[in-house]
């Protein structure tokens, strides 16, 4: 059996899998009838809803033939990985990560920290511009959500301040 | 004269020097982020939403307001100058805005891009000062089945209007549904697909999907993509003035846009980018005037209509918002979002409890509409700079300003470990073609659904024919199938591909 819209194809794969998960989890909580709904039963008829037609697309997928095949393409695994990456440095320096024993380090350095590692998801990395350009970022932020709009932000070091 | 006492209000509440500044605030980042590719004002409003808590709530809504119509107006000159749609509204004007803007015109493209705009959104705000008084008294009647229907319709209206799949757009709906059931529920106090977390037991933030999906999903796969030859224009922009002749063929074409945008903009699920479709559309179905540029290569008319059409899109867009309290497209779900936390509940009762806000935003409307033809046409220089800032700069700040704005809505770092897992599924929907503005929809709607489901099933012990037995949910429901019908009938489904797949 040949896929003729591979993006279909997984699309409704995605919508069968996450539907049936809903519906399954929603039979733990009460159904209740329709003059007394309990928690699980508008959530049931969602996922079954979605995996129905999720269904269809994949069924469309297999029998409607496309131009092109509608491939996926390739993933663009750096920026996914740079990105994502950019984003969890950055809550764990401004959060720390207690259960691994590390202090939060503020939102200064989480900054500098975020940069850096969203920057070498670009195609060219140039450290003085990432360092130039975290440090416009960090001044900005400074400025603007710390002395500006006064947001409660951890900004130093924990092992610094009070 | 109700009308006029209300607008007077309105201008008093709008003119106070602190309203106009964060409507100017508004107005300019709207331009700024129009201008800019790559970002929309989905992802700005969800990155400011936060910001707005420590101000009053008719300033938050005021300079969240602009930030949506402001990039309207930004959207196309990134259009016509670099043939980039800085905008998705504005698709369309690059095809006869850069055409012209290489013929040397690229002044009378953007007079007529910005003048287009400012005229349809002067009209827009008036229809919706003028429709909002009798709506809401419509609203007033609306029992738990007519908002379950209403909100059927909404739905269908967004999927139908959408560009892809059907049967993909609606999964996306009923996939945002199911987000929206994450979270404590408010009848029986169970807390819903939690996974024992209490972090999830207020269910997922919408900010966090909202940036997650829109804003890393998008940086990702913007970023995947080759180093696109942005071909950046830097003729100089001489003479804004149109000609005569331009004049005589740009006025009708700002008429028909206009009409056209206003009532796609009140219909659920439309909203400023399928005005801009449908006013392009109509403008080539119209008949050359003898001697005129053919469209696609640099026809006046294919940069005023669709302008204006997004303008007055964008600002009756309002008015399901303000008067039945149904967002209908992204953007506004996110205004939902801003009301409730300011603890208004959108909906019919706003205009009677916070009439200083309600004409305040309308009348602000206005007033931020001649900023925008200020701040686009005389400044342009300022706007042709800014293309050239390079994304590699653009994209770290966006991430962080992500980042930053998750965290200050609960200062919990589990929202920012979200919006890193929504990033990566806004990533897959993108891989995947599925259209992820429905989702957002769904999942601002979810909860509420389920309560008036529940409620009108109660009253009517179980019955589900409440539906159709009482005439207003009926005839909403009839025109949500007939939205259905039309777009599966099979000469419709093929211009409406055509529409989209725009040379």
């Amino acid at each position: 059996m040949n896929i003729k819209s591979q993006k279909d194809f997984f699309s409704g794969l995605m919508f069968m899998v996450v539907g049936v998960a809903f519906a399954w989890g929603a039979t733990d909580y009460t159904i209740g009838t329709a003059a007394k709904m309990g928690p699980g039963y508008f959530p049931l008829v969602l996922g079954v809803l979605l995996a129905a037609l999720g269904g269809i697309v994949t069924f469309k997928a297999l029998v409607v033939e496309t131009v092109d095949g509608d491939k996926l393409g390739a993933i663009a695994w750096k920026p996914l990985i740079f990105i994502i990456l950019a984003n969890l440095v950055f809550g764990a320096f401004l959060g720390g990560l207690p259960r691994f024993g590390l202090p939060s380090m503020g939102l200064i350095a989480g900054i500098y920290a975020l940069t850096f590692v969203a920057c070498l998801a670009g195609d060219t990395f140039n450290f003085k511009e990432a360092f130039v350009l975290a440090t416009m970022l960090a001044a900005f932020s400074y400025l603007a959500f710390i002395k500006l709009l006064k947001l409660q932000f951890p900004v130093w070091p924990a092992f610094f301040g009070a | 004269m109700e009308l006029f006492n209300n607008l007077t209000l309105g201008f008093g509440v709008a003119f106070t020097p602190v309203n106009l500044m964060y409507a100017f605030i508004g107005c300019f980042l709207g331009t700024v982020i129009g201008v800019l590719p790559g970002i929309g004002p989905l992802a700005t409003i969800a990155m400011l939403l936060p910001a707005t808590y420590a101000l009053p709530p008719v300033s938050a809504l005021i300079m969240l307001a602009g930030i949506y119509y402001g990039a309207q107006y930004g959207g196309s000159t990134t259009a016509i100058l670099v043939n980039l749609p800085g905008e998705s509204s504005s698709v369309v004007t690059t095809i006869d805005g850069y055409q012209m803007a290489r013929n040397g015109r690229a002044g009378p493209a953007l007079a007529a891009a910005g003048l287009g705009s400012f005229f349809a959104g002067c009209v827009g705000t008036l229809i919706l000062a003028a429709f909002a008084a009798p709506l809401t008294e419509l609203a007033l009647n609306f029992g738990s089945a007519e908002y379950f229907s209403l909100m059927i319709l909404g739905l269908i209206g967004a999927v139908v209007l959408a560009s892809g799949s059907l049967v993909k757009a609606i999964a996306m709906i009923l996939l945002g549904l199911l987000l929206g059931m994450v979270g404590t529920d408010v009848n029986s106090g169970v807390p819903r697909y939690s996974f024992d977390l209490p972090e999830l037991a207020d269910g997922i933030g919408f900010i966090v999907i909202a940036m997650g999906v829109f804003g890393y999903g998008e940086i990702i796969s913007n970023l995947g993509k080759h180093e696109s030859e942005r071909e950046v224009f830097t003729a100089n922009v001489t003479g804004l003035m149109p000609t005569k002749e331009d004049f005589k063929n740009m006025v009708p074409a700002v008429l028909r846009g206009t009409a056209l945008g206003a009532l796609l903009g009140i219909l659920p699920g439309g909203g400023a980018v399928m005005a801009a479709f449908a006013a392009y559309t109509l403008e080539k179905k119209t008949k050359l005037q003898p001697g005129e540029v053919p469209f696609g290569k640099g026809n006046i008319r294919g940069v005023a209509a669709p302008e204006a059409a997004n303008n007055a899109g964008a600002q009756t867009s309002f008015i399901p918002l303000l008067t039945l309290g149904i967002p209908p497209n992204a953007v506004m779900a996110l205004m939902v979002g801003a009301m409730t936390i300011h603890n208004i509940q959108p909906g019919p009762q706003v205009m009677a409890n916070n009439p200083e806000l309600f004409w305040g935003l309308i009348a602000s409307m206005w007033i931020g509409n001649l900023m925008l033809v200020i701040l686009n046409l005389p400044l342009i220089g300022i706007w042709i700079k800014l293309l050239s800032v390079p994304y590699r700069w653009l994209f770290p700040s966006i991430v962080l300003f992500c980042a930053i704005g998750v965290y200050s809505t609960n200062n919990n770092t589990f929202d920012i470990w979200m919006v890193a897992l929504f990033g990566v599924i806004g990533y897959l929907f993108v891989k995947l073609g599925a259209e992820p503005a429905p989702l957002l929809l769904g999942f601002i709607l979810g909860p509420l659904m389920e309560e008036h489901l529940r409620r009108a099933l109660l009253l009517s012990r179980g019955d589900w024919s409440v539906f159709v037995t009482r005439p207003l949910s009926a005839s909403l429901l009839a025109a949500a199938a007939l939205l259905l019908v039309i777009v599966l009938l099979p000469s419709i489904k093929s211009t409406r591909e055509e529409a989209f797949v725009e040379d």
